[in-house]
C-alpha cells in the first residue's frame, strides 16, 4: 500500500430536484489499494460512482487524477481519463467470443486490407487476461464461462484501456465463494501492479478479506475514511446507520402491551430462497420492529405475512385461527397492509390520479360490484390529501408527477383507508426528506395508540430503539433474536453483525 | 391553433373520428350516392348500414381485444377461435333438408340454443387456456395465444372432418342476416355487447382495475386487486367476443369454413384497437375508440371495392391508407410536421 492518491474527489456535492443526494464527499484512492465504498441504500454510493463515471455532473466539488483536474462528461470519457467502472449487471454480448467481448471496438488489423487481424486479436485478448493470471481460451463465446469468469472478462476489457483506476460495482452479488475467491484474486493481482480499485459491496466479510480502506457515507454525506485494520465491524456498522435525524413526539413507554392477545402469530414460516423457517407474534396496538442488514431477509419476512410470495413452510394465524395466502388480497380481507419497500414498482401505479391511487386497496376490499361513487372517492381522497399533508395540485393529479415524500404517503394514505388492522411498513422512509419522515412517523404511532398493531421494517437503528416497543433482528435469513424496546443501540448492533 | 381546437384534437377519440369521416367524405365524392340510404321492402339499405353490418364480427372481437391489451396483453389467437365456434356450431346445429310427404323441413342435430351454448362454451374455454398459459405458465402474451393460433384452426378442421360444414337450418340464418327493426340483427347484437361493456367497466370498479393493471401490475397485486383472476377473466372474454363473431360469421354464410373463416383476423382487431387510440404498452385503452377503429378497416375495405381498384392490389393500398392513418395519429410526427410547416412560414 503506498500512499500516493491517484484520484481524489473533495467538497462532491450533488442534488437531484432540490434534494441532495450527495453534499460535502469526499473519496481518495490511492496506487495499489482496495478501497471499500460502504453505506445504506441511499447513502449517495451510486450517485458517488456516478459522478466519477461522468454519468452525471457534480454541482459542486472537484475531482483530480494525479493531481490534474478532471472533468468526466460521459462513461467513455472517464475510461479514456483512466477510470472504468464494471458493474453488477455484466454488460458484455454473450454471444460473442471473449476476445471479441475484450477487443470489441480496437480490434488489431492488417496493414493493406484494413481486415481484423483474428490472430493477433486472440495473441491480445489472451495477454490481457493472463496478466490476470487467467489462462482460457480466448476463442470460445463468452455465454460458455461462468458467470465468474463473465465478471472477470468485464475486468479484463476494463482495465485493458490502460485503466488506473477502477470501479467494482457490487461484482459479487451474483457470485458463489469460490469464485468470488477467484474474483479476489484477480484483484489482488491488480492491486500490485498499482491499480486503485474501488469496490462497493452489502458483504461485509468480503470487505475484511480484501479491502485496504474503507470510506463510509451516510444520507448523502462523508461519515469518514478508515484503515480496515482500525475499524471493527460493530464499529463499522453503526457508522453506516448511524443517528442522523431525532424524531419528535415519540413516547412509546406508556403503551402496556405485554399482556395483549396476540394478532398475528407466525410459526415456522418460511420460503426456500427466501427466509429460514422463522416465528412471530404481533399484538393489538404493538409496534414491532424488524432490523437487520439488507438482504438479512426483512423485506422477505414481511412479503410472506402478506401473501405476496407463498410460503413453502410454516402457518400465519389470525386471532388464533389458521390461514393461508394464495394471494394479498386474502391477507388484505383480514385487515393486513403492506407499504412495500419498493415505491416506484410495487406502492404507486403512477399514472393514475392521486384519487384512484388512494381508493384502490378499498376498492380491491370491497370488489367489483360496490363500486364507489365519484363523491364517495373524492371525499376519502380530499381527507386523506389534508390529514397527511399531501402537496399536489390536484386530487386528479397522476400521482407519478408527486414528489418521493408525496407518494409514499398517497401508498400510506391507500392503507389507512382500509382501516387495517395490521400495517406493514417496509423502510417507509427511504428515499424522502427528512421532514416527510417525521410527519409519516408521528402519523403512524399516533395510528399505533388506537390500537392498530405496526410492523416497522427498518435499517436506522436508532429509529428502531426509539419507536418500537419490540424489535426482532434478522441475520442471515434467519430471525437472531428479539429485544424489548428502548434497548440499547448496541444490543441491536450486536445482534445485527452477530458479535453477541 | 386556437385552444379550443387543441382541447378537440386532445380528446382520445378526435382523430379516429377524423379519419372515419374523411374517409366516408372521399368515398361520397369518388361514388355520389355512397352515402345514400334507402327504405326498401321495410329494410334500410345503403352502404353506411352495409359498412356497419360486415364490421360486426370485427367490432366484437376488437372490444374483446381491447380489454386484454389494456392489461399488457395479447390475443392473436381470435381468429382461430372465430374459426372453432364456427365449426362447433355449424357441427351441433347440422342440419339436413327431410322431405317428408312433399314437404321439406329442416331438421337439427342438437336444438339451436344447445349448438349457440356449446360454440360459445368452446370459445370460453379456449379463452381460459390462454388466461392460464399467460398468468399461471408466465409466457409471452403473443407466443401463448400463437400456440391456440396454430393449434386452433387445426381442432377445427377435426371437429369439421376437414370440410367445410354447411348450415342446413333457417332459423339460424337470423342472426347473421335478419333484420329487426328495418335495421340488421347483428346491430343490436353489437349494441348489446358493447352497452354491456360499457356499464361493467363504468359502474363497476372493472375499468379502474383494469387500468391499475395496465399501468403496473405487481403495485396492483399488492393493493389486493385480483390481478390474474382478473387478467384471465379478460381473456376468456376476449374468446367469447371471437365465439360470438364466429357465430355471426356461420350464420351469415350459412357454413363454416375451419381454414379460412377469421382468416387475419387477429391482425385486423390489432389494428382497429391501436386506430382507436389504445396504448399497446397497456393502461390506456379506449372501448369507442376501438368500435371507430373497425369502422375505418371496414370502411376501407369497402372502400377499395367500390373506388374500382383490382383485388390483386388490395392488400397493398390498404397498407398504404392504414401507414397513412397511422402517421396522422402519431404525436410525434405531427410534432415534426408542425415544425417544418412553422420552418416554411419564417422563411416565407
Amino acid at each position: 500500500m503506498s500512499d500516493t492518491a491517484i484520484l481524489q474527489a473533495s467538497g462532491i456535492g450533488k442534488r437531484y430536484a432540490g434534494v441532495a443526494a450527495l453534499h460535502d464527499v469526499q473519496l481518495t484512492l490511492r496506487a495499489g489499494e482496495v478501497h471499500a465504498l460502504m453505506g445504506q441504500n441511499g447513502a449517495g454510493k451510486s450517485t458517488l460512482i456516478k459522478v466519477l463515471t461522468g454519468v452525471v455532473a457534480p454541482d459542486d466539488g472537484t475531482i483530480a487524477l494525479v493531481g490534474e483536474p478532471i472533468a468526466p462528461r460521459s462513461p467513455a470519457d472517464a475510461q479514456r481519463l483512466g477510470i472504468s467502472t464494471v458493474y453488477q449487471e455484466v454488460n458484455l454480448c454473450p454471444n460473442l467470443s471473449v476476445a471479441e467481448n475484450i477487443c470489441a471496438g480496437r480490434f488489431a488489423r492488417r496493414r493493406w486490407t484494413r481486415t481484423i487481424h483474428w490472430s493477433r486479436v486472440h495473441e491480445e485478448a489472451a495477454a490481457i487476461m493472463r496478466r490476470l493470471d487467467l489462462d482460457i481460451d480466448v476463442t470460445r463465446s463468452l455465454s460458455s464461462y461462468p458467470v465468474a469468469i463473465q465478471q472477470m472478462v468485464a475486468i479484463a476489457r476494463a482495465v485493458s484501456v490502460s485503466a488506473r483506476v477502477l470501479i467494482l460495482d457490487e461484482p459479487t452479488s451474483s457470485l458463489d465463494e469460490d469464485e468470488v475467491r477467484q474474483l479476489f484474486a484477480v484483484m489482488r493481482t491488480l492491486r500490485e501492479q498499482g491499480m486503485a480499485i474501488l469496490f462497493v459491496t452489502h458483504f461485509l466479510d468480503q470487505v475484511y478479506a480484501i479491502c485496504d480502506r474503507i470510506t463510509v457515507l451516510r444520507n448523502g454525506g462523508f461519515v469518514g475514511e478508515y484503515r480496515t485494520s482500525e475499524l471493527p465491524q460493530a464499529a463499522l456498522i453503526s457508522a453506516m446507520v448511524g443517528r442522523e435525524f431525532a424524531l419528535t413526539g415519540t413516547d412509546r413507554q406508556a403503551v402496556p402491551t405485554g399482556e395483549a392477545a396476540p394478532l398475528l402469530t407466525a410459526q415456522g414460516l418460511g420460503r426456500r430462497g427466501g427466509v429460514w423457517p422463522t416465528d412471530l407474534q404481533i399484538r393489538r396496538g404493538e409496534v414491532l420492529g424488524l432490523g437487520g442488514l439488507l438482504g438479512s431477509g426483512r423485506t422477505e419476512l414481511a412479503r410472506l405475512l402478506f401473501g405476496l410470495d407463498p410460503a413453502d413452510a410454516g402457518v400465519i394465524a389470525i386471532d388464533g385461527d389458521e390461514r393461508r395466502w394464495r394471494a394479498p388480497a386474502e391477507a388484505i380481507a383480514h385487515g393486513i397492509a403492506l407499504c412495500p419497500e419498493e415505491r416506484k414498482t410495487e406502492g404507486i401505479v403512477a399514472e393514475l390520479s392521486v384519487r384512484e391511487n388512494i381508493v384502490l386497496a378499498l376498492q380491491a376490499r370491497l370488489g367489483l360490484r360496490r363500486y364507489l361513487s365519484r363523491a364517495q372517492q373524492n371525499e376519502i381522497a380530499q381527507r386523506f390529501v389534508e390529514l397527511l399533508g399531501i402537496k399536489t395540485a390536484s386530487i386528479e393529479t397522476p400521482v407519478g408527477l408527486l414528489s418521493g415524500g408525496n407518494q409514499q404517503k398517497v401508498v400510506l394514505a391507500r392503507w389507512l383507508v382500509t382501516e387495517p388492522r395490521l400495517l406493514m411498513l417496509d423502510e417507509p422512509t427511504r428515499g424522502i426528506d427528512i421532514a416527510a419522515k417525521q410527519e409519516i412517523m408521528s402519523e403512524i404511532l399516533k395510528l399505533a395508540r388506537q390500537g392498530m398493531a405496526v410492523l416497522f421494517i427498518s435499517a436506522e437503528i436508532d429509529e428502531l430503539v426509539r419507536v418500537c416497543d419490540r424489535i426482532a433482528v434478522m441475520r442471515e435469513r434467519r430471525k437472531a433474536g428479539e429485544l424489548v424496546g428502548g434497548s440499547s443501540e448496541h444490543a441491536v448492533l450486536d445482534l445485527i453483525a452477530g458479535t453477541a | 391553433m386556437s385552444a379550443r381546437f387543441k382541447q378537440l384534437s386532445g380528446h382520445t377519440l378526435f382523430w379516429p373520428l377524423l379519419t372515419l369521416a374523411l374517409l366516408l367524405v372521399a368515398n361520397g365524392i369518388f361514388n355520389p350516392g355512397f352515402l345514400a340510404l334507402q327504405w326498401r321492402e321495410g329494410h334500410l339499405y345503403g352502404n353506411l348500414i352495409d359498412i356497419v353490418n360486415r364490421a360486426a364480427p370485427l367490432i366484437l372481437v376488437s372490444i374483446g381485444m381491447t380489454l386484454v391489451i389494456a392489461v399488457r396483453g395479447l390475443d392473436i389467437s381470435v381468429g382461430a377461435v372465430l374459426a372453432i365456434s364456427a365449426t362447433v356450431a355449424a357441427w351441433m346445429i347440422g342440419g339436413a333438408l327431410v322431405v317428408d310427404h312433399g314437404v321439406t323441413t329442416a331438421v337439427t342435430r342438437l336444438p339451436m340454443p344447445v349448438a349457440i351454448a356449446g360454440a360459445l362454451g368452446v370459445a370460453l374455454a379456449c379463452g381460459l387456456w390462454n388466461g392460464l398459459l399467460v398468468v399461471r405458465a408466465g409466457m409471452q402474451p403473443i407466443i401463448a395465444t400463437l400456440i391456440l393460433m396454430v393449434a386452433g384452426r387445426g381442432l377445427a378442421q377435426l371437429i369439421g372432418g376437414g370440410q367445410i360444414l354447411t348450415i342446413y337450418y333457417p332459423p339460424y340464418f337470423y342472426l347473421g342476416n335478419g333484420f329487426l327493426l328495418g335495421l340488421p340483427f347483428t346491430l343490436f347484437v353489437v349494441a348489446a355487447i358493447y352497452a354491456l361493456t360499457h356499464v361493467a367497466l363504468n359502474r363497476t370498479a372493472l375499468g379502474l382495475f383494469i387500468r391499475a393493471i395496465g399501468v403496473n401490475p405487481v403495485a396492483s397485486r399488492v393493493a389486493g386487486i385480483r390481478a390474474r383472476l382478473i387478467t384471465i377473466g379478460l381473456y376468456m372474454f376476449c374468446a367469447l367476443m371471437a365465439g360470438v363473431a364466429g357465430l355471426i360469421v356461420s350464420s351469415n354464410v350459412k357454413s363454416a369454413d375451419a381454414n379460412n373463416a377469421g382468416q387475419l383476423l387477429e391482425l385486423d382487431a390489432i389494428l382497429a384497437v391501436t386506430l382507436g387510440g389504445t396504448l399497446l404498452t397497456g393502461g390506456r385503452f379506449s372501448l369507442a375508440g376501438s368500435v371507430v377503429g373497425a369502422l375505418i378497416i371496414q370502411t376501407l375495405t369497402s372502400t377499395i371495392y367500390s373506388v374500382g381498384i383490382p383485388p390483386q392490389v388490395n392488400m397493398v393500398v390498404k397498407a398504404m391508407l392504414v401507414f397513412a392513418v397511422m402517421l396522422l395519429q402519431s404525436a410525434e410526427f405531427r410534432t415534426t410536421v408542425r415544425g417544418w410547416l412553422v420552418r416554411t412560414e419564417r422563411r416565407a
